[in-house]
């Protein structure tokens, strides 16, 4: 597997600058000639689609989503990070770069970091452009907060609704394209294959998820925006329809599969209250700036909150972690709640919570305020719980959220396929072992509108790619395949409902490879999750045609091919003998339970190779060089 | 729990695909308080699926009141009875055993049944199309500060920008009207200094593309703004009306 | 010019056309109402003004040119009015397609919702009242020229009255909704519009509607005679 990495050489504070100039461009007049497929309408691919449409290339846009509007960064509550120093409070391109490297526990590449950190500030004048409503203060001039750990503000934010305000300016981008016809956008389109013709990506095969059509899509090249997987644990902050499989079956055609086991834990979401449970909220981490975290000192603590006396309250992160208090990362946030469950000191119910109280900052600041700053998270805990956080403190558990881990991509965005590009979450991201809050939105963004239509030109620049039709054997091979493994999902008859598997799953995943991960449960998963896909095979109710609107047989293949994932997070966290940022292994840990990284050994991307059905996975390496922010044991002590 | 439980009568609204034809059946459900909505339709679902017979279909992504992905008309309210709440917040505390419940999906011509409770909502996107956007490039966009926006407006903006597209404006309007999700995106760039050069095209031509997907008129009646998870007020339709009428006289 | 057609031929712009003619029939029935006060005058002041609307602009307009132009005005109006909400209702009915099994009522207070049919009442009362009080018609005992004697006779007719005031309760419907709707559909929704829109639209629904009731009611109770 070639794993260069194509990092320009040179100073990194002008690497990106200059490779910018190195790179090929392709003249307007020859753009429309060649077609990119572009795949999702999420920040990083909405944002894409559009600029290449803008740029002149002819653009198809997939979605499995009923419009472009609906992707899952929606969802982002927060903000996005940009190092723009409006607050003149010491910021820069350099400290979010170093922020960022460190967060991510040193298991990322310095150079995208730092190209993360320089177009963060065009990211903004951009969103602002396109009419996307930030926060405001008084004067007129754009608000920050901080958000996540970091110490200084380089937040922006639209309310506690900044993803939905960046998608809608990413998706009324798109929608002018669409509407100058430079876009071709093919909504309920679930995209199951990518075509591969002499080892280089050439299109996708698409099922239409109305009429149950399958067909091929032929292009020069193909970028993957398509997501997340956190949805493997079935219990996740990400919606219902986010899965793994354009990514795995793209996998499976070639593309290298970086750091699968490195997923994101997030802190402050709304625990389980039953088994029926079909998605967990995530309450935004901004919360913890306000809100403070605490357990009851004894196990058997039976008194609701309210009458639980000061001495009696143990604020275990302010007591940790005297400098970062409540507002250490995310990984470990969420670590040193299970551990407070795990003594038997939860609260609620399930007694699987803790309490993110707000008492002191509603006296401190009035509760004005702190409705004004947190009012719709508010209103939305307590439409889920039927509690009143202005009263009684919220109860909070840790949640699947984000995955760093992702298709492995060079310093161009393209995976191991030639012309096959991974972009947003669905890459193995700049993030490392860990991502920092209101990070995702920057890098979905400056993936989709300022790196990868630039990468691409250099492509098609250099390659002068040749069109292939969509009677090329290949192509037609590929959507047989396809056509055959629809046809064996609908066929299942069995007895077990696939969201009773998926749910099993993703049990197994949560408690062999979720916040802790030790090398006998992990092997114990190894053994168990292909038992479980074989009773997918045999057992799995799959009701319904392949020929109309069939959610069941949608579902079936996305978890088809998580519980192939699954496997591959277990084997990946297996092989990584150290604990960093999400990843923590029991067995290597500090005296005080802190991760232990082992730089010696495992300073490096692990990068798995589909060896075929049946076959283990070939694990390579991209080795991680550091020198500009040298690593260190993080300490947020 | 038990004190919890409940059994409902479901009365949902099945039809095979967008052609056929269509019919209420009536189901048994179990739920809990602690449940939301969507998950005592997934619960029915389940047990439907594991004695062979076709789930209803209702579509539904985010589940967090965000994407605009799900709805349906529950007893004649969009998204249900709680007010500013799409239906996948909906919990079942609001119910209480044997109650029944008649679910339906949202009906306009513009938004045709797809199946079951699953209607297509792409008309709205071609509103969007015809000017729901400020004609900026990728690239060389001034300063972000170099523009001050009161804040004020800046607010106004943000709370027309909240409409999140689920559709349960036109279910609720009497004559399945599309001016409250037009006038929000309207009202969301004509009232920042960014949407000014477009701002009269941007009404003549989405209001144009409106009636080009045959939603109904506005009689002014305000169900659409009950009916509004994110609490799009009606002033958005007169800001509409307002710019429309003014660019109507520049264009003549 | 083409794109101009076009665009008032859009709900919007037809709304709008109603929106003006509404408001011209607003201005109407409050002339009308405060010029039939002069009856509580008595039969010279009441006739005379009958007279004058007629003689109104002599010698320099012909005798009644400024009523025919005034009623051209008003026929105009009405035909706009009425041709846009017919259209509008066809396209309303179009859009919604299948009806709901169940309805909650979203908002709709008895105003807003009868505007159609409350507009079908009062088309058919005007052309009622013209064949009544103007031509003579439908009127048993009409006088040509005594318009207080035809006004008083009238109303002695209880049915007559009752017809009235239930058409009445049907304009102060339609007004109240009306009046709003028209600020609305103008765009009219500044800090000074705002607060004023409900109150207004309410005052003119009672003055017109409350108003008119006087005169039947007035009639009955003999003390106008
Ligand atoms: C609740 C929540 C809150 C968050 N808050 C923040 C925050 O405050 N700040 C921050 O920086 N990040 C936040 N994140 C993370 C961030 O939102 C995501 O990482 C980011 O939005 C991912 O964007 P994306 O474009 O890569 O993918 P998505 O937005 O998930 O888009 C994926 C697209 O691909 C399409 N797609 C996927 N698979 C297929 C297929 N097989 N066929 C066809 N189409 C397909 C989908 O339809 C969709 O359009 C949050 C995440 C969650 C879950
Ligand atoms: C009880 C209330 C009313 C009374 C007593 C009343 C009385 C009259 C009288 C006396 C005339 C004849 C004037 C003349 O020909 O010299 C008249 C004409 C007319 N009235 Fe009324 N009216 C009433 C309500 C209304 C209302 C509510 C409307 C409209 C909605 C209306 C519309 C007209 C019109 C259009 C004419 C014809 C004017 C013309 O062109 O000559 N009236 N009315
Ligand atoms: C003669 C007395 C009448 C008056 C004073 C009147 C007044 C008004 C006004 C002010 C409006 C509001 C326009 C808007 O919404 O912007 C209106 C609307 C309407 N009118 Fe009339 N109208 C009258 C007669 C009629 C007639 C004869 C009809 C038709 C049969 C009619 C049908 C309607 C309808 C359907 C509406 C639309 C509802 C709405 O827009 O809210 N009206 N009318
Ligand atoms: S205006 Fe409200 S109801 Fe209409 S689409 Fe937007 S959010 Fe939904
Ligand atoms: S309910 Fe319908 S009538 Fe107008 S105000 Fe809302 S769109
Ligand atoms: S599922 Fe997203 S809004 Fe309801």
């Amino acid at each position: 597997m070639d794993l260069r990495s194509k990092i320009p050489s040179g100073p990194i504070e002008t690497a990106w600058e200059r490779h910018r100039f190195d790179m090929k461009l392709v003249n307007p007049a020859n753009k429309r000639k060649y077609t990119v497929i572009v795949v999702g309408t999420g920040l990083a691919g909405g944002a894409a689609a559009a600029t290449l449409g803008e740029l002149g290339y002819n653009v198809l846009c997939f979605t499995y989503h009923d419009s472009a509007r609906r992707a899952h960064s929606i969802a982002a509550q927060g903000g996005i990070n940009a190092a723009k120093n409006y607050q003149g409070d010491g910021d820069s391109i350099w400290r979010l770069f170093y922020d960022t490297v460190k967060g991510g526990d040193f298991r990322s590449r310095e150079a995208n970091v730092h190209r993360l950190a320089e177009i963060s500030v065009e990211i903004i004048d951009q969103c602002v452009a396109q009419g996307v409503p930030f926060a405001r203060e008084y004067g007129g001039l754009l608000d920050n907060r901080s958000f996540g750990g970091a110490q200084v503000s380089r937040t922006f934010y639209a309310r506690g609704q900044t993803g939905q305000q960046l998608l809608l300016g990413a998706y009324q981008a798109l929608m002018r394209q669409v509407h100058a016809g430079s876009v071709k956008l093919f909504t309920e389109h679930d995209v199951l294959d990518v075509i591969i013709v002499d080892g280089a990506a050439k299109g996708i095969v698409t099922r239409n998820l109305r009429t149950g059509r399958i067909e091929p899509w032929m292009g020069d090249a193909v970028a993957l925006g398509t997501g997340g997987y956190s949805n493997v644990f079935y219990l996740s902050t990400n919606a219902m329809k986010c899965n793994t499989t354009a990514i795995w079956r793209a996998h499976k055609r070639g593309a290298g599969f970086a750091n699968p086991c490195f997923t994101q834990i997030h802190p402050t979401c709304i625990p389980v209250s039953g088994d029926y449970q079909s998605k967990l909220t995530l309450m935004s981490e901004s919360l913890r700036n306000d809100g403070r975290i605490w357990v009851p000192a004894s196990e058997n603590e039976t008194r609701p909150p309210g009458e639980i006396p000061e001495e009696e309250r143990d604020y275990y992160l302010e007591r940790m972690y005297p400098a970062f208090g409540n507002l250490v990362p995310r990984d470990l946030a969420s670590r040193r709640a299970k551990d407070m469950c795990d003594q038997g000191r939860g609260v609620g119910e399930t007694k699987l919570g803790v309490y993110l109280d707000f008492r002191d900052a509603i006296q401190r600041l009035g509760r004005d305020r702190i409705e004004e700053r947190y009012g719709n998270l508010f209103e939305m805990y307590e439409r889920i719980t039927g509690e009143n956080p202005y009263e009684v403190p919220m109860r909070i558990y840790p949640a699947p959220h984000y995955t760093m881990g992702g298709l492995w991509v060079d310093y161009h965005l393209m995976t191991t396929v030639p012309g096959l590009y991974a972009i947003g979450e669905a890459n193995f991201s700049d993030h490392g072992a860990n991502r920092l809050g209101a990070s995702a939105l920057m890098q979905g963004l400056a993936d989709g509108y300022f790196i990868l239509p630039y990468t691409i030109g250099d492509y098609i620049g250099s390659e002068r790619p040749e069109p292939v039709s969509a009677d090329h054997p290949e192509a037609r091979r590929t959507v047989e395949e396809v056509e055959a493994h629809v046809a064996r999902l609908v066929a299942l008859d069995g007895k077990r409902t696939v969201d009773d598997i998926h749910r099993e799953l993703g049990r197994l995943v949560w408690g062999n490879c979720g916040m802790s991960r030790n090398a006998a449960d992990l092997r114990k998963a190894i053994e168990r999750i292909p038992e479980l896909r074989e009773e997918f095979w045999e057992n799995a109710a799959v009701v319904g045609s392949a020929g109309t609107l069939n959610q069941v047989l949608e579902r079936a293949g996305r978890v088809a091919d998580f519980l192939e994932l699954g496997e591959l997070m277990c084997r990946d966290a297996l092989a990584r003998e150290e604990s960093c940022g999400g990843h923590f292994r029991e067995e290597h840990q500090t005296p005080e339970g802190e991760a232990k990284r082992d730089d010696e050994n495992f300073q490096h991307v692990t990068v798995w190779e589909h060896a075929g059905e049946g076959k283990a996975p070939i694990e390579h390496r991209e080795p991680l060089s550091f020198e500009h922010v040298l690593p260190s044991q993080r300490s947020y002590k | 729990m038990g004190a919890n439980t409940m059994k409902l009568k479901l009365h949902v609204w099945r039809q095979e695909s967008a052609g056929a034809k269509g019919g209420f059946v009536t189901y048994e459900a179990d739920a809990n308080a602690h449940m939301s909505f969507l998950e005592m339709l997934d619960v029915l679902n389940e047990r439907l699926e594991s004695s062979g017979q076709e789930p209803i279909a209702f579509d539904h992504d985010c589940r967090e009141g965000i994407c605009g992905t799900c709805g349906m008309v529950i007893d004649g309210r969009p998204h249900g009875p709680w007010e500013r709440t799409t239906v996948c917040q909906l919990h079942m505390r609001e119910y209480s055993d044997g109650d029944e419940i008649w679910i339906e999906p949202w009906r306009a011509t513009a938004f045709p049944v797809v199946k079951d409770l699953v209607v297509d909502r792409t008309s709205f996107d071609r509103v969007l199309q015809a000017g729901g956007y400020i004609s900026v490039n990728t690239g060389g966009a001034p300063d972000a500060n170099a523009i001050p926006v009161r804040k004020d407006d800046a607010e106004d903006a943000m709370d027309a920008a909240a409409c999140i597209g689920c559709g349960a404006c036109v279910a609720a309007c009497p004559n399945a009207s599309a001016m409250l999700f037009t006038g929000a995106k309207i009202a969301h760039l004509n009232r920042l200094p960014q949407g000014q050069p477009e701002r009269y095209r941007r009404a003549l031509d989405m209001v144009l593309q409106m009636e080009a997907e045959r939603f109904g008129s506005c009689t002014n009646h305000g169900a659409c703004e009950n009916a509004c998870p994110k609490g799009i007020s009606i002033d958005v339709i007169a800001l509409l009306n307002r710019d429309w009428t003014a660019g109507a006289r520049k264009a003549g | 010019m083409s794109r101009v057609s076009a665009l008032y031929g859009t709900s919007v712009g037809k709304k709008i056309t109603m929106a003006v003619s509404g408001a011209i029939f607003v201005l109407f029935v409050l002339a009308h109402w405060f010029g039939n006060l002069k009856v509580f005058l008595g039969p010279d002041a009441f006739n005379h003004y009958a007279e004058g609307l007629r003689e109104f602009g002599e010698p320099f307009l012909g005798r009644g040119w400024f009523l025919w132009a005034f009623r051209a005005g008003l026929i105009g109006a009405l035909v706009v009015h009425v041709w846009s909400a017919w259209s509008l209702t066809r396209q309303s009915w179009a859009a919604r397609g299948t009806k709901y099994k169940k309805t909650a009522p979203l908002n709709m207070d008895a105003a807003s919702s009868t505007m159609r049919w409350g507009g079908v009442v009062l088309f058919l009362f005007v052309t009622y009242h013209i064949l009544h009080l103007t031509t003579g018609t439908l009127h048993p005992d009409f006088v040509p020229g005594d318009a207080y004697h035809n006004f008083v006779a009238g109303f002695q007719s209880v049915p007559v009255s009752a017809l009235y005031v239930l058409a009445m309760i049907a304009l102060g419907l339609h007004l109240y909704h009306g009046t709003w709707s028209a600020f609305q559909t103008l765009g009219l929704d500044g800090p000074t519009a705002l607060p004023i829109r409900r109150p207004l639209a309410l005052a003119i629904a009672l003055v017109v509607a409350g108003g008119n009731i006087l005169f039947p009611v007035a009639v009955l109770t003999g003390f106008v005679s």
